[in-house]
């Protein structure tokens, strides 16, 4: 009996909750640390990301106005829908490189940093917000709320846990996200949008890219629509030697400005993600604080 | 411009001159043509001064010193000799030395007002109830800070930002430097601040005031100047983080100077703020509230109510009672207590009000502005109201930062939200209804860092202060403002880390 060939899964991107291809019909070769082929990704183009940016502007009041508890319990849908295919995402860790033992841990930090965020939502608000004792009669309070559209270069390494943790923290308030996956490992994040796709998340919230950092990157980084952007993924980018990898981050936080776009710079060194977020820093670092008045009488 | 007398009852009360003594400023005395830094007086490096003038007089006030490239080396590296120092004393003490000066500049109060309407133009009746108290009270709220920082919620010990450089407007000279000093100096932080090249004299004063005060030297540093002096500041690699209160075009050149250096950066610019009148608000109240958010210092204010979005039913009685109100404002004098509307800050900015205003008649509007004399030296423009303005008209979109009000008016909730959001800007909206479920619900929709229901332009030290959008990012007062002068002890990478400010 032949033995039996298994079909393979198209890597699409992940934009306004459907899966198109890019729009330029360009794909790029993933292949693991060895060269191994492993399989055609879409590369997404520039007119890509200016629809994913339409996309989470479409969707963010919505996300916005869900209530916390809505959004913390889609949060946790994600976690259960991530849990559920266990087996999928270690296999593609192990494909990019990592060993069974740090895929496994990788995935099973993954849930739990969702189900922390999940709690997060209905929480944040108290920590970082306040009734404020104003020298007279009114009734004053400071509440954070998102600042809408938020686009983050993935971190590099950490194709998986990296990926949540830059991307749950700016939905925990109300942003949606358009993020561009890590460029040589992005096979988790494509079976991230399959889980993305059934787990409650409304289309738009969280768009996602696959392709060239630096083709995509300043598109994000000077699109007016854009209010926040997370550098985080520069970091540990394949070098200038590959040619048409070579990313400018001071080119990107300049184009930032003529927006007054709220940027996250690229770290030194792509963080530990294996570790416990300081508390809600970045979930903050994606929040505006809103200050209301109104007189107290008879 | 159409200009005609109103006959709408309004009272038309005689006032005698009432000037306040312009003796106490001492304006031939103090550190004129002088930089502070360092704890002395010192000349700019190459000689340079500028002039200070009265915008209501137009008379020569003083020559101050112009601070070049290497007098902004001087300020930042006195900042950084007196950082370990100052960062080091215990938190109580630090705490002492604000005290001592938020009760300085109270003793002090009258004379910083006085000086404060010479150089601004703004009336004495604000400078002696608002600005000057209320910078004080900012001082007094941060020193409580300094000893306390471990409940900014950054976690126990957080570090001071380190030397901040601090670019003020012209608008509340003495209030935006007590913004600047007072989270600064609490944090652990020193600070080289440039006051705006027009409104400099009572930044100098307050560097007088720390002298007198004992205040470690190099620990608030004052460098006058222009554009130049300020852009200097901000690009200098010894400057930790930017604080900067101005424009939203000066804000991006700063921002975009700061890109790729890691250097902290809160921005605190321009708006066009949208008060909602519906029409079953307290209209009498309402009308002192668009009075208040729209004239209070000749609208030379980021959070102006400048765009008044009137419901569809009311908006002719609105207009009527604000234009009877209007007729009743004292125009003049600065330093007379009696004045509501003082001078325009300078011919640049006089120019900019005039050239929009007439942009918008240009573009439909119809002109109104009381039967008010202005004087004839000094720089002063009526107070005016733009009716039939259109959302696209110029005056309803860009910031004008006078005394110009453009009205429009709405249908419903709904549209008044998507009208008072239809802007670049992020800064403050206010709300006129009976309605609290109708406040809330708007609250939530309103895209601006402050609403103001029911009321108008109140601030304190305890409640942040800040823009979204194009308005800018970080916060002033409070604890939260706080934080933009604040690290956490561990800042390990896992955590957001630099850049902006919450």
């Amino acid at each position: 009996m032949a033995e039996r060939i298994p079909v393979l899964r198209t890597a699409k991107l992940f934009i306004g909750g459907a899966f198109p291809r890019s729009e330029s019909g360009r794909t790029f070769e993933v292949v693991a640390p060895d060269g191994t082929f492993l399989a055609n990704a879409a590369l997404a183009s520039r007119k890509d990301v200016r629809d994913a940016v339409v996309a989470a502007r479409s969707a963010q009041p919505g996300w916005a106005g869900a209530t916390a508890f809505n959004r913390g319990q889609v949060l946790h849908r994600i976690a259960e829908l991530v849990e559920g295919r266990r087996g999928q995402f270690i296999d593609e860790l192990r494909a990019h490189g990592a060993d069974e033992h740090a895929a496994a841990h990788e995935v099973d930090a993954t849930v739990d940093r969702l189900i922390w965020y999940a709690g997060w939502t209905d929480k944040f608000a108290q920590v970082a917000g306040s009734v404020n004792p104003v020298a007279g009669p009114f009734f004053n309070v400071s509440v954070p709320e998102p600042i809408g559209v938020v686009a983050i270069i993935a971190p590099q390494a950490s194709a998986l846990l990296g990926l949540v943790s830059v991307v749950a923290p700016a939905l925990v308030a109300g942003n949606t996200v358009v993020v561009v996956a890590s460029q040589q490992r992005p096979l988790p994040a494509v079976s991230l949008t399959e889980v993305l796709a059934t787990s409650d998340v409304p289309g738009g919230v969280v768009n996602v890219l696959t392709g060239q950092v630096a083709e995509l990157a300043p598109t994000l980084a000077g699109h007016l629509d854009v209010d926040g952007l997370d550098l985080t993924g520069l970091t540990g980018l394949p070098g200038a030697s590959d040619a048409g990898t070579d990313v400018d981050a001071t080119a990107l936080e300049a184009a930032a400005a003529e927006g007054v776009t709220r940027v996250l710079a690229a770290p030194s060194v792509e963080p530990d993600f294996l570790r416990t977020p300081r508390g809600i820093e970045r979930i903050m670092t994606w929040c505006d604080i809103k200050t209301v008045w109104h007189p107290k009488g008879t | 411009m159409s200009r005609y007398p109103i006959e709408l009852g309004a009272p038309a009360w005689d006032y005698a001159p009432a000037p306040e003594s312009r003796a106490v400023a001492r304006l031939d005395v103090g550190m004129q043509g002088r930089l502070h830094i360092g704890g002395e007086w010192v000349d700019a490096a190459d000689g340079a001064t500028f002039a200070t003038h009265s915008p209501a007089t137009e008379e020569h006030l003083a020559d101050v010193a112009l601070a070049g490239a290497v007098d902004v080396d001087r300020a930042v590296a006195a900042a950084r000799a007196a950082l370990p120092a100052w960062s080091a004393l215990p938190g109580a003490e630090r705490a002492k030395h604000l005290f001592r000066l938020a009760r300085m500049l109270q003793e002090r109060a009258r004379e910083f007002a006085v000086l404060e309407t010479l150089d601004n133009g703004k009336p004495i009746r604000e400078t002696r109830d608002f600005d000057v108290p209320t910078a004080a009270a900012h001082l007094f709220h941060h020193a409580g800070w300094a000893d306390k920082l471990d409940w900014a919620g950054l976690g126990a010990s957080p570090r001071p930002v380190g030397v901040v450089g601090a670019i003020i407007p012209w608008n509340f000279p003495l209030l935006m430097l007590a913004w600047k000093v007072a989270p600064a100096l609490a944090s652990g932080s020193t600070i080289v601040l440039k006051p705006a090249e027009t409104t400099p004299l009572t930044a100098l004063r307050f560097a007088e005031l720390c002298q007198q005060a004992d205040l470690p030297p190099g620990v608030v540093n004052v460098i006058t100047g222009a554009g130049a002096t300020g852009a200097a500041l901000v690009r200098h690699p010894g400057i930790d983080k930017v604080a900067f209160t101005g424009s939203t075009a000066v804000g991006k050149d700063i921002q975009r100077a700061l890109a790729g250096t890691g250097r902290r950066l809160t921005l605190e610019l321009g708006g066009k703020a949208a008060n909602i009148v519906f029409a079953d608000a307290a209209i009498d109240q309402a009308i002192e509230g668009i009075v208040d958010g729209i004239f209070f210092n000749q609208g030379h204010v980021c959070c102006a109510g400048s765009r008044l979005l009137v419901e569809e039913p009311v908006h002719d009685l609105v207009v009527e009672r604000l234009k009877r109100r209007l007729a009743t404002l004292r125009l003049g004098d600065p330093l007379d207590k009696n004045t509501d509307v003082g001078a325009i800050n300078s011919a640049a900015q006089l120019g900019r009000i005039t050239a929009l205003a007439d942009a918008g008649e240009a573009e439909g509007a119809e002109r109104w502005s009381p039967d008010c004399a202005l004087p004839e030296r000094g720089h002063w423009f009526p107070p005016t109201i733009f009716t039939g303005v259109s959302q696209s008209s110029r005056i309803a979109q860009e910031e004008i930062f006078g005394p110009v009000l453009s009205v429009l008016t709405f249908r419903t909730p709904e549209e008044a939200v998507t009208k008072a959001n239809n802007t670049p800007y992020g800064l403050s909206a206010g709300i006129w209804t009976e309605k609290g479920s109708r406040i809330l619900w708007l609250a939530d929709r309103l895209r601006a860092g402050v609403v103001w229901a029911n009321t108008f332009n109140r601030f304190d030290p305890s409640s942040p202060f800040g823009g979204m959008k194009d308005s800018g990012f970080g916060r002033e007062g409070g604890r939260q403002g706080l934080l933009a002068y604040l690290e956490a002890a561990s800042n390990d990478a896992t955590g957001a880390g630099g850049g902006i400010d919450g």
